[in-house]
């Protein structure tokens, strides 16, 4: 690595770049900016070999091996073979659900391949997702309210509340999955004889109550930050113009909050579709709680190639999901800080 | 060129990035050469790689072994208690031709893919392993396409569990057994109950019941082999039974431990386990059937059904660079010595089947007899490479048969093109 490194300092101000900054300043000032610039690039590059490492090395080594086949068995030998290069069908697999077929070609996938549940997960992993961030969301929000307050033992509160964030995820599953078993404390205490995992509709609330449980204080405290951040002159203000309760949490609170709210979501959203351990824990995926993660994670069993696919589409799924709250929320929540801003001056 | 300083280091970086995928890649190929070559004659210190060791039997094993071979001495690495974890580090592991996996704990059902993949020594020729002492489905369970690939080490079968006040005599067959089922009625309490929740024991259970019926998941060739008349009466027994309630209701939701406590708390008349409740049923204060408790092997058809076979096997890893010092190892592991120690302190029921018949061993482990007819008549998991897949396909269709979601004949269709697809490659 130093050999690789070595030459470079000489090179750098050798060729001289011309400086980005523009603008009346003498040369000695322009200097100084040029190589501070160029140390920082330096003092940078340690970081973006690291993330290199980590983050785009794996992701193009996901793509990669997405287009080469999962290793074929020689029917002679009984032994495994490369499968060599694949073109699209790992992706045709999920998207159009063809799984091989016996005599070569494929066929429709059948019910019992993983590739038969690409759109119900995707699904799932949506409705999951959707109901349980707005359940965290609205919860939070109450939570975050109560908080805000000046009572005794407040901090005691704020604490206390932080508990079930602070519980390792498979740790709360596994808690829920004594709550939620036949003979478990959620039937004795209800009187009812629900099978929480083994059908569909319970199965799935069981999931989404686990989870409200877990994140809502997560949502809570962020939310609680962005509440904190609003002046208290401005709620006297409208109490004197003769605001009404809802009033003011519709016109002041709501609007003030909205920035924080909305990182806490996206946060929050990203968080939830890639959900996995409490599902996988409490139910294996079964009675429809297999979501996108656990199919991954079920076909990195069966083979790595067409797993990169999988996860290749989860990725991009995501980050389109993510793209859309940035470009066209949180377009909003930028307007929104400035406005705020200058309404303060 | 306005931001030469920027990117250089960025292309320093990338660089690197390719250099270190470069060092990451790796292509496959077999094992060839000499003996010396593959280290068949290599001795020297190796490792043996096994989940946890929770009832503390590897440990005093090694430290034995140690003192007798000062100059091969074995290290033990212990991975977690996750069965599906074991796998997915021993994969890595192989697929880094780590030599420092030299012997390996291997499931049952993963003989086949670790063979497949040309991991596993065969243990033929120099490296051959007397078999002859061991009960049979526990070599069938180890070997892949008739060659041996790892040393059965212990096995493990299903036991019919029942309440020894409530029924006269024990069934022998399906039906005999859902015709008690009025006894259950009568005392208002559940019949027969498995493993039924949508995981590996449900493969395990819907696996017996085919073959009990005289059905097989996979034909000798490994070929899916469901669209057949003794398939559908294996699943249909459990889909009929689960609708008519002689199943009951929640245990659909059962693994091992949910269908052990019904079963201790006096719910259940009939219970399909492993032979570990029978310690626990006994000890626990909490138990209700401690003296009521008997075992019998699972029903059949006309007879005792055949359970299906769980266990370890011993593996050899390829990479291994002290074969020879494994292979001895091996034999110490399936030594009479070694295995009534797994016994006695770690409840493991041995593979050799003079053991079953010890009279000292049997005082101690009742369930021993039972035990023995459970296995002999055992038939292995399906034994195929691509069993991820294939366990996937018998749960998700099974548990929709048993529910009632799908007919039996559909379940078992889809049972069948599934393994197909899997087969077939992607």
């Amino acid at each position: 690595m130093a050999t690789e490194l070595g030459p470079t300092p000489v090179k750098g101000p050798a060729s001289g770049g011309t400086p980005i900054h523009h603008g009346p300043k003498g040369v000695g000032e322009d200097n100084a900016i040029a190589s501070q610039g160029k140390w920082a690039s330096w003092l940078l590059a340690p970081t973006i070999v690291a993330l290199a490492i980590v983050i785009v090395y794996p992701i193009i080594s996901a793509i990669v091996m997405s287009f080469q086949k999962d290793a074929g068995l020689d029917p002679v030998t009984g032994l495994f073979t490369a499968g060599g290069p694949a073109g699209f069908s790992n992706y045709t697999n999920w998207l159009f659900q063809q799984c091989a077929a016996p005599g070569g070609g494929t066929v429709a996938c059948p019910p019992g391949t993983l590739g038969s549940q690409f759109w119900s997960a995707t699904g799932t992993t949506f409705y999951f997702t959707i109901v349980t961030v707005t359940l965290e969301t609205v919860l939070g929000f109450w939570m975050a309210i109560i908080m805000a307050r000046t009572f005794r033992g407040r901090s005691l509160v704020r604490a206390a509340v932080l508990v079930p964030w602070a519980i390792p995820t498979a740790v709360t599953a596994q808690l829920w999955l004594f709550i939620f078993a036949f003979e478990g404390i959620g039937n004795k205490l209800f009187n009812t004889t629900i099978l929480w995992t083994g059908s569909e509709i319970p199965a799935r609330w069981a999931v989404i109550i686990a989870d409200t449980w877990k994140t809502t204080p997560f949502m809570a405290l962020l939310i609680l930050a962005g509440l904190q951040m609003i002046p208290a002159e401005v709620y006297e203000a409208a109490k004197v113009d003769g605001a009404t309760a809802w009033q003011r949490f519709r016109m002041i609170t709501l609007p003030l909050v909205k920035p924080a709210l909305m990182v806490a979501i996206l946060f929050r959203t990203l968080d939830a579709l890639r959900m996995f351990d409490l599902p996988y824990i409490l139910t294996e995926g079964s009675n429809n709680t297999t979501t996108l993660s656990i199919l991954v994670v079920n076909q990195i069993r069966q083979g790595f190639n067409s797993a990169a696919a999988l996860s290749t589409i989860t990725f991009i799924i995501i980050f389109i999901v993510a793209f859309i709250f940035v470009r066209f929320l949180g377009a909003n929540v930028v307007e929104q800080q400035t406005g705020a801003g200058k309404g303060k001056k | 060129m306005k931001t030469p300083k920027f990117l250089l280091p960025v292309a320093t970086a990338g660089v690197l990035a390719l250099t270190l995928s470069a060092c990451g890649g790796g292509g496959g190929g077999t094992t060839a050469g000499s003996d010396a070559e593959q280290g068949l004659d290599g001795r020297g210190p190796i490792t043996y790689v096994q989940g946890k060791d929770n009832s503390n039997v590897v440990r005093p094993l090694i430290e034995k072994w140690n003192a007798a071979h000062p100059d091969e001495k074995v290290t033990f690495k212990e991975q977690t208690d996750q069965a599906d974890q074991q796998h997915d580090d021993l994969v890595q592991n192989f697929q880094a031709k780590n030599a420092n996996y030299d012997v390996v704990s291997v499931d049952v059902v993963w003989t086949a893919e670790f063979a497949a993949k040309g991991w596993l020594q065969p243990l033929k020729d120099k490296m051959a392993l007397d078999t002859s002492a061991m009960l049979k489905p526990t070599v069938e369970s180890a070997s892949y396409k008739g060659t041996l690939y790892a040393a059965p080490q212990n096995s493990d079968g299903g036991i019919l569990y029942y309440r020894k006040d409530l029924v006269p005599t024990a069934p022998k067959t399906w039906d005999e057994m859902m015709g008690m089922c009025t006894i259950a009625e009568e005392n208002g309490i559940g019949c027969f109950a498995g493993q039924y929740a949508k995981y590996e024991g449900l493969t395990v259970n819907t696996s017996e019941a085919i073959n009990s019926a005289g059905g097989a998941v996979l034909d000798a060739e490994g070929k899916p082999n469901l669209n057949t008349p003794e398939a559908k009466e294996g699943l249909e027994n459990l889909a009929s039974a689960y609708a008519d309630g002689s199943i009951p209701k929640e245990a659909i939701t059962f693994q091992e431990e949910q269908g052990r406590q019904a079963f201790q708390d006096g719910k259940l008349l009939f219970h399909r386990n492993w032979p570990y409740v029978y310690n626990l049923a006994v000890t626990e204060g909490s138990s209700k059937v401690k003296d009521v408790l008997g075992m019998t092997a699972l029903p059949g058809k006309d007879g005792p059904g055949a359970s299906t076979l769980g266990g370890h096997s011993a593996g050899m890893s390829v990479y291994s660079k002290n074969k020879a010092t494994a292979l001895d190892f091996l034999k110490f592991l399936t030594s009479e010595e070694t295995q009534k120690f797994y016994a006695t302190q770690g409840s493991l029921a041995p593979v050799l089947g003079a053991l079953y018949d010890d009279q000292e061993l049997v005082t101690k482990l009742p369930y021993l007899p039972v035990l023995k007819t459970s296995i002999e008549n055992a038939e292995p998991r399906p034994v195929t490479p691509f069993y991820p897949a294939v366990t996937k396909a018998i749960q998700e269709n099974a548990y929709s048969a048993i529910k009632g979601e799908k007919s039996v004949d559909a379940a078992l269709s889809d049972m069948q093109k599934s393994i197909e697809s899997a087969s077939a490659g992607q």
